[in-house]
Parts: structure tokens; sequence; C-alpha cells
């Protein structure tokens, strides 16, 4: 029985192993190739360390592209949307979850059922609601529909936490004679923290990767996030491995450092939404 | 204007608490109104372009049903997009639901370091767009890249994967497989551990194998999970756009033109606004049809705990 317990432990370890090595390497090979000169990089078999490190790779980036610019205009589109996300999803996901009032489950199955609309269809009509509003190369179209409800999503996620916070409190605070949104400011949201910090890392990831948003309302160049400018840069430069893959770690750096900063948030996230439902 | 609001709501709700109503519609009003700006309207819009032809820079001119006879009767890249699609999603959606599958019974086991090792099988998920397709197309690189080089170690001689018609779609449904470790996973984790031991044990005393276990058990009480994520991953599976534009611009001989690329180019390329309002239409349509269906056959192999009746 032990013996069996041991070569289970083993199997295990190198199943483990195997995943983990297939999954690893395509990071390993993209820092390896950022610090290579064609040299290098235009060998079989691949050759993992660099004869000399061409750290240069990264200065010529800055230099090809303005990379200060879109990472400033990218920040500040995620940490927009990211606030607009979370102020009104908590908003609505507090009347569905802490509020009663006639036909809220009504409404909240069509929230949810919104999900199901591919974007595809609002697309065209938004485009050209925007150009008449003369917001075409502006920030708004990507930033402010975040502030009126978040995505039915996020809404959803909230809701469901929301619901986990014990209703004696609510009614402690109302007979106190607190105001509805005192207790959702005071109340909910401080304890909703883990919750909120899931929708805002998931905003975060959507908003930082948007790719679609910015390619059809963002035409001047200076104006792109980094998504777009790393397209953009792809197109120029459709060989210089190295650089390219030199703007790729840039761009990932931000995402990898959240991951590892707030890991459990996203686990926790995906959690939430995936068994409940 | 409030005052109005508060007496219409009085009226209609004389028995509620007035209050409370009131400021429950305050809550949701943000929603309410972004729903009819940036839902409904569009909605509306959309169904009306889809019946003219209209470029943005003059006004829609109204032709009926047009855009719908053209797309099915005239448009061979219409078809070849819708084809390339369902190719794509019914590789990918099996093959990357079994993956995380898989990796979840294999993370489950209470090893020692185990939480490194969700860690790094989570990683490749973080990175997604245009970043994760620049990165592709340097690993699918037919002479240099890490996949060939890989397979040469084996002794294979890859393919040219997106220079050729033939491979490019595998070849992106391959780069989507490289996150299988994943929120799926995690979800299908979580609903792993939820699973009542005793359940087993039954099936241990019955003298039942370890293939026992994983159909007569797991399956079954996973499948509601399972099934949520089917209907999850068609639906993204539908949407796939910025891979297919940034690496191969629908190239070769059209073979990665998926339907929301030739959509955009409609669009924004060609501004056949009124086409591609026709386009995403038919897409909504297809996207119902094709979730009906999932939850016509999921009745028959979904399995929920407590009956039907249950939630």
């Amino acid at each position: 029985m032990k013996r069996n317990k041991l070569y289970r432990n083993i199997t295990v370890y190198a199943a483990l192993a195997i995943v983990s090595l297939v999954l690893i390497l395509p990071f390993l090979w993209i820092i390896s190739t950022s610090l290579k000169g064609d040299e290098d990089i235009f060998t079989t078999p691949p050759q993992w360390i660099p004869t000399d490190l061409r750290w240069e790779n990264y200065s010529t980036v800055f230099d090809r592209m303005p990379y200060i610019i879109y990472f400033r205009n990218s920040v500040f589109v995620t940490v927009m949307t990211i606030i607009g996300v979370v102020l009104s999803s908590s908003l609505v996901a507090y009347a569905f979850a802490c509020l009663r009032w006639p036909g809220r489950n009504a409404l909240f199955i069509f929230v949810l059922a919104t999900m199901m609309l591919p974007m595809q269809v609002t697309m065209i009509p938004m485009f050209v609601l925007f150009k008449e509003l003369g917001w075409l190369n502006t920030y708004k179209p990507l930033i402010v529909p975040a502030f009126f409800g978040g995505g039915a999503f996020n809404i959803f996620l909230l809701r469901q936490f929301f619901l986990t916070i014990p209703k004696e409190l609510f009614e402690a605070a109302r007979i106190d004679g607190c105001s509805e949104f005192r207790i959702y400011w005071n109340i909910v949201l401080p304890l909703a923290k883990p919750a909120l910090a899931t929708v805002a890392i998931l905003t975060f990831m959507f908003s930082w990767n948007d790719f679609l948003g910015p390619l059809i309302y963002l035409s001047d160049q200076l104006k792109g996030t980094l998504a777009l400018g790393l397209a953009l840069f792809v197109g120029q430069h459709q060989t210089e491995w190295g650089m390219l893959m030199a703007a790729s770690v840039l761009m990932m750096i931000p995402m990898v450092l959240i991951f590892f900063f707030f890991q459990r948030y996203f686990i926790k996230g995906f959690v939430m939404s995936g068994i409940k439902g | 204007m409030m005052h109005g609001i508060i007496n219409i709501i009085r009226r209609v709700y004389p028995s509620y608490k007035n209050k409370q109503i009131f400021l429950a519609f305050l809550f949701v009003s943000p929603w309410v109104v972004g729903f009819l700006i940036f839902g409904l309207y569009p909605i509306i819009m959309s169904v009306y372009y889809s019946l003219c032809r209209y470029d943005v820079l003059r006004i829609p001119q109204f032709i009926g049903f047009a855009n719908y006879r053209d797309l099915f009767f005239d448009d061979p890249y219409f078809w070849k997009a819708i084809w390339n699609t369902l190719f794509y999603t019914a590789f990918r959606v099996p093959l990357s639901i079994i993956g995380s599958l898989l990796l979840a019974v294999l993370v489950n086991n209470a090893v020692r370091g185990i939480k490194i090792f969700r860690t790094i099988f989570f990683m490749p998920s973080i990175i997604a767009g245009v970043v994760l397709s620049v990165i592709w197309l340097w690993m699918l690189n037919p002479q240099y890249g890490l996949i060939n080089s890989a397979l040469l170690f084996f002794g294979v001689t890859g393919p040219l994967w997106l220079q050729s018609a033939e491979w490019s779609k595998p070849a992106l449904i391959l780069m989507s497989l490289w996150s299988i470790g994943g929120g799926r996973m995690i979800v299908f984790l979580a609903a792993l551990q939820g699973i009542p031991q005793q359940l087993y044990e039954v099936v241990d005393i019955d003298g039942g194998s370890w293939w026992n276990k994983f159909w007569n058990v797991t399956v079954p009480m996973m499948s509601p999970v399972i099934f949520l994520w089917i209907v999850l991953e068609v639906m993204f599976s539908f949407q796939v756009f910025t891979e297919a534009y940034v690496m191969t611009q629908g190239g070769p001989l059209n073979s990665t033109l998926f339907y929301n690329l030739y959509l955009y180019y409609k669009a924004f390329d060609d501004f056949e606004m009124g086409y591609a309002s026709a386009m995403a239409w038919i897409l909504l349509v297809i996207t119902l049809i094709v979730t009906l269906a999932q939850f016509k056959i999921g009745r028959k192999w979904v399995y929920y705990e407590g009956d039907q009746a249950g939630k």
C-alpha cells in the first residue's frame, strides 16, 4: 500500500513537471530571444543562452516606438475604466442584493441575458454615435460606458458576494437611521474588498489587453494604447524578432507583476463566478 | 422632476415602502441609462442599418433585405468566414475543455508544492490579445520557432503553420491551448473539490476502477460546470478576432478569415456599415440557435443535484 502511494506520487510529480515545462518554455524562449542578436536568433537547433546579451534590443524599442506615451495612455484608459466599473457595478449590485423592490429578479435575469449579446451587434451604431458626438480619437468611447453599469458579469459577481453578507448588519444600520447610500459606502464596500479587487483585476486584464476598442476609436498614432502600438510595431518590423520580443516582454511585465501581487484575487474571481452560476 | 418620479412610483406601488423603491431605482439607474444608450439604442439602429446601404459619410439609404440576400447568395467570403469560424470552434472548444479538465484532475492531487504548480499552470492565461499574438508569431515561425524546433528535436519536420492554408487554423487552435491552465481549470478544480468523497468510496466498495470513478462520479457531478464552460467557450470562439487580425490578416488564401475579422474589414476598411450590421445580426441568430441547441442537448447529459427544481 505504501509502495503504491510512492509510485503514485512519482507519477503525479512527473506529470506536473512535464506540463509545467511545456507551459513555461515559451516564456523562457521569448526572454531569451529578446536578448539575442540576429546571429543567435536564426540558428537551428535554437541557441537558448545568447552568446552575448543584447540589452540594446530593449533600448531600441524605446527609440523606435513612443513606448512611454503608449504606456501612459494605457494606464490612463485602464485606471479610468477600473474606477468606472467598480463604482457603477457595485452600486447596481447593491440594488440587486440588498434592497427589496418589485421586478428585481426579473430585471436581474434580463441583465444576465445581455451577456449573450455579441458586441458586434452594438459596435457599428456605437461607432456612429461616438462619431456624431465628436468623441473619435478621444478616450471617452473606451471609458464612459464603464461608468454606466460596469458590465453584466461584474454586476453578477458582486451581487453573489453581497448576498453572503449577513442581513442583520443592514437591518441594524437601518434601525440606527443610516441612509442606504451610507450602508453601501461604509458597510458593504469595505466588507466586499476582496470581491471588488477581483472585479478590478479582471477589468484590468480586459482593458489592458483590449485591442478592438482602441483600433476602432483611436486613429491618431500618439493617442494609441500599448496593444495598438505593439500591433503597429509588428507591421513595421516584421522580422526583427529580438526587438519584437523585447517589446512584448515590456508589455507583459505589468500583467505579470499584477498577477503575482494579486494572485488570490484572480483565482477567487473564477471560483466565485463559476460555481454558483 | 425627481418629485414627479416619486409621485409616479407612489401611485403605482402604494403598499410598498416608497423610499426603498425609489432608492433601488437610483442604485440601478447607471445600468438602466447605460443599457438604453449603449445597448437598446445601438440594437435598434443596428437593425435599421442592416436594411440600408450606409458608408457613415452619407445618410443611410434604405434597401430592404438586399444586404442579407447578397450575403447568402452572392458572397463566397461570407460562407468561407462561417466555415473557418465553425472549424476553429469545433476543435478549440472540446480540446480546451478536455485539456483544462485533465489539468484540474492533475492539480487536485494534494502533493507537496502543488500550489506552485497551479501558479505555473495559470501563468500563460494572463497573456492575451496582441502580446499573445506577437509571441506566437515567433513561436510558430516554421524555420526558427520554438514549436518546430521542438518537433525537430523529436525527429519530426513541422508544417509551415501560419504560412500554409492547411495549417493556419490548427496553428491558432494550438495557440489557444497554451492557456488551458487558466480560469477554466481553476473553476474545474473548485468543482472537483466539491464532490463528496463518499461517492468515490461507494465505487471502491463495489470494486470499481479509476475509470469507473472518473466516468460515473466525476463527470456527472461536474457536468453543470462543464456545460456552462462549453456554452461560454463556443461564444468566445465565435468572437475570435485579434489573433487573426495581428497574425495573419485573414490569410493565407483566406484560411483564417474568421467571421468577426470579415465583419471588421467590411465595416471599417470598406465602410459598408449596413452590410456589416447585417452580418452582426446573422451572428446573433447563429449564436442564439447554437446556444439553445446546447441547452436542449444539455438536458440529456447534464446532471443537476437535487433535481431541476433545485435552483
